[in-house]
């Protein structure tokens, strides 16, 4: 035990005397959540819709009152007039607009005669993002002039009520759960992975063999320092990420105690995993080759982009036995959703027996020799 | 095998695939005894170190340190034995200090007694002012002293020692030289050193054994050593003119044993008799009408002893290990 500790404890005094790891391992994860977080999932504001107006009737008039409110409030997009229908498709092509309104002469009188009437919408379709949000304002713009202005006696449609059992959650709130779980990945990737394979190659280890230390003692030392190093990183980011995207959960008491199960686990899972892909590997290299293989092959079929149920079966066949993708579920469930023990319990099963699974797999390939 | 030897080693093998790394090598070092393992690069020093330390497993043979088989009690053997790798290991981030207890922590070296021993050390290799100081920031030689401090944490009796001062400036050579003959006297240490440096195993060693290509090849005490080869002087000279004859004339002088052949118009005589020798190569270079470029007298060597057993000279082979090319003399 007492040799075990001084494994961990020369671990330890190594990475607080090198910061620099400590920020490098938090440094991708947080750059990702801020950025990512802000690019992605926000709604489209300011894009550029040309109008093509023929018709200049009422009907017409109303289309552009509809547009100007659009534009006030929700400010989806501005509206560009135009004269030439070629000339608004060529600057949807060109990018100058983002997309493009046709309303056709004779517009307004097919309205009022009940002539089926139809608005042209010109969308750059290359750009899903923006097409589909162009093409969702003007359907309800759309629906908004087909209500009619007197309700009939009998409501002929039927309105869905949505009972959201959260908040809004902005998709930095969303991503926080994987930064979390790739912060402690990098951690142990080269808080413990590149780390342990630098001091093979540094000889350090020969130091250590020929002292009377235990594989198991070796193993256990080597694991635990990695397992605190992945739990300091995961506190850490999980504290600052949850302050940068605006989550008070952090301070329940319960919620504490939810988390930092839950961070044991992924660490204990995360190192293991790493020790088994290590503990054969001599060449320094190796772990610095299969850091981006690994990172792009866990953590995105782990749900922290984007759900899981939206993959293909080979995809979510890795998501089932991927580590990540059951720490992204159990962040998610207490930071997003308070959802308690019940919400987390599979996770922590999974995750803790991971971690004693891949050590048990990797401790007889540990070579007390060279 | 003797049983109060600290070392024996049993015809000893090391097998890499078809490559005999170590071809059945069999000595044994007495206790307080220190025993020099010299050879060049690629020799099997280190490989027959690893085995002896249970770094790694022998194919076939027997090593028994301080009454332990090697195979049978490695953890026996490790708590007697200090070992100095030949890299140096020592954690760069850490202190002196904190390298020194870590050790002493992985050998389960009460907190006392271990306190006492790192003091004792750290005075013992001149380290004691630089105990704060990250290792880093040490020179080489400083760092070298450390691993040497490292490998005596928990008192060993036996320390091995693979290439102590390889790497290192004469002057800390030098340093480390007397450094282990102190502890060796203040520990009563039987220590095991392998080294490529001549002077090194001439001055550090009791006994020497020799190795080449994983076999031992001689092993005596240095006297005996330079005793047992033809000639106890070396004379070397140089002419400024090349000349077929030469090898043959200078057979003929007095007490010459052997004529060497070093480069162009450069001589190596092996005599028993150097200052007669000596005095016949000036006589026989004036009479020729030859002047002599350079020329020195010297007793034998280990270089000579290394030559005689092997065939060649050890720097040859230091030189091919590092790839390295002589460029052509001058007028060559």
């Amino acid at each position: 035990m007492k040799r075990m500790m001084a494994i961990v404890e020369r671990e330890m005094r190594k990475f607080f005397r090198s910061p620099a790891l400590m920020m490098v391992s938090m440094t991708l994860p947080l750059v990702q959540l801020i950025i990512l977080g802000n690019a992605f999932g926000g709604k489209i504001r300011g894009a550029r819709m040309g109008v093509v107006d023929y018709d200049h009737g009422s009907q017409a008039l109303k289309i552009h009152e509809a547009f100007n409110a659009i534009a006030v409030n929700i400010r989806t997009f501005t509206t560009i007039p135009y004269d030439n229908e070629e000339k608004a498709r060529d600057d949807v092509r060109t990018g100058r607009l983002d997309g493009a309104v046709i309303i056709p002469a004779q517009y307004s009188r097919r309205v009022l005669a009940g002539d089926s009437p139809t608005i042209g919408l010109v969308v750059d379709n290359t750009d899903q993002t923006m097409s589909s949000s162009l093409e969702a304002e003007m359907q309800s713009l759309v629906d908004a002039l087909n209500a009619p202005v007197i309700q009939p006696k009998v409501v002929q449609q039927i309105a869905l009520e949505i009972v959201e059992l959260y908040p809004y959650v902005e998709y930095m709130k969303y991503l926080l759960a994987g930064s979390v779980a790739l912060a402690m990945y990098v951690a142990v990737m080269i808080g413990g992975g590149m780390l342990y394979i630098d001091d093979k190659a540094r000889g350090v280890h020969e130091g250590y063999l020929v002292t009377p230390i235990t594989k198991w003692e070796m193993v256990m030392g080597l694991n635990l320092a990695g397992a605190i190093k992945a739990v300091l990183s995961g506190v850490t980011l999980t504290v600052i990420g949850s302050l940068l995207a605006g989550l008070g959960v952090i301070f329940h008491p319960m919620t504490v105690l939810q988390l930092s199960l839950l961070i044991i686990a992924t660490s204990i899972a995360f190192n293991g995993m790493m020790f088994l892909m290590m503990v054969r590997v001599e060449d320094p290299l190796v772990p610095r080759a299969m850091f981006g293989v690994l990172n792009t092959l866990l953590f995105f079929p782990s749900g922290a982009i984007s759900p899981i149920t939206g993959f293909p079966k080979w995809l979510r066949a890795i998501a089932v036995v991927d580590p990540f993708s059951y720490a992204v579920h159990g962040f998610k469930a207490i930071l997003l959703k308070d959802g308690g023990f019940a919400a987390i319990w599979t996770d922590l099963i999974f995750l803790f027996g991971f971690g004693m699974l891949t050590l048990f797999i990797a401790t007889p390939l540990f070579k007390r020799t060279l | 095998m003797n049983k109060t030897s600290a070392i024996a080693v049993e015809n000893i093998v090391k097998l890499y695939g078809d490559f005999e790394a170590v071809g059945g090598v069999t000595f044994e070092v007495a206790d307080g005894e220190i025993f020099g393992l010299l050879g060049p690069n690629g020799a099997g020093k280190s490989t027959l170190i690893r085995m002896m330390t249970t770094l790694i497993p022998a194919t076939a043979g027997k090593a028994v340190i301080a009454g332990h088989d090697v195979s049978r009690e490695p953890d026996a053997v490790r708590r007697l034995i200090g070992v100095i790798p030949q890299a140096l290991t020592s954690d760069m981030d850490l202190t002196v200090e904190e390298n020194l207890s870590i050790y002493a922590k992985l050998y389960e070296v009460p907190r006392a007694q271990r306190q006492r021993n790192i003091e004792e050390l750290l005075e013992a290799v001149d380290l004691l002012k630089w105990r704060g100081a990250q290792t880093k920031t040490l020179s080489g030689g400083m760092r070298r002293r450390l691993e040497i401090a490292r490998g005596l944490v928990h008192n060993p009796r036996i320390f091995f020692l693979d290439e102590p001062t390889t790497g290192l400036d004469p002057v800390s050579r030098v340093a480390v030289w007397e450094m282990l003959n102190n502890l060796k006297t203040i520990h009563n240490l039987t220590m095991l050193i392998t080294t490529h440096y001549m002077d090194e195993a001439d001055r550090l060693c009791d006994r020497i054994a020799i190795v080449d290509h994983g076999k031992l090849v001689a092993l005596d005490t240095p006297m005996a050593l330079k005793a047992s080869v033809p000639g106890t002087n070396v004379v070397e000279a140089q002419f400024t003119r090349e000349s077929e004859e030469w090898p043959s004339q200078l057979k003929k002088l007095a007490g010459v044993t052997k004529v060497e052949s070093q480069s162009a118009g450069m001589y190596r005589l092996l005599t028993s008799n150097g200052s007669l020798t000596t005095t016949q190569l000036v006589e026989l270079a004036v009479n020729r009408g030859e002047t002599i470029k350079s020329l020195s007298v010297q007793n034998t060597t280990l270089d000579d002893v290394f030559v005689h057993y092997t065939g060649r000279q050890l720097r040859d082979e230091q030189v091919k290990a590092l790839g390295f090319v002589m460029p052509p003399r001058p007028g060559a």
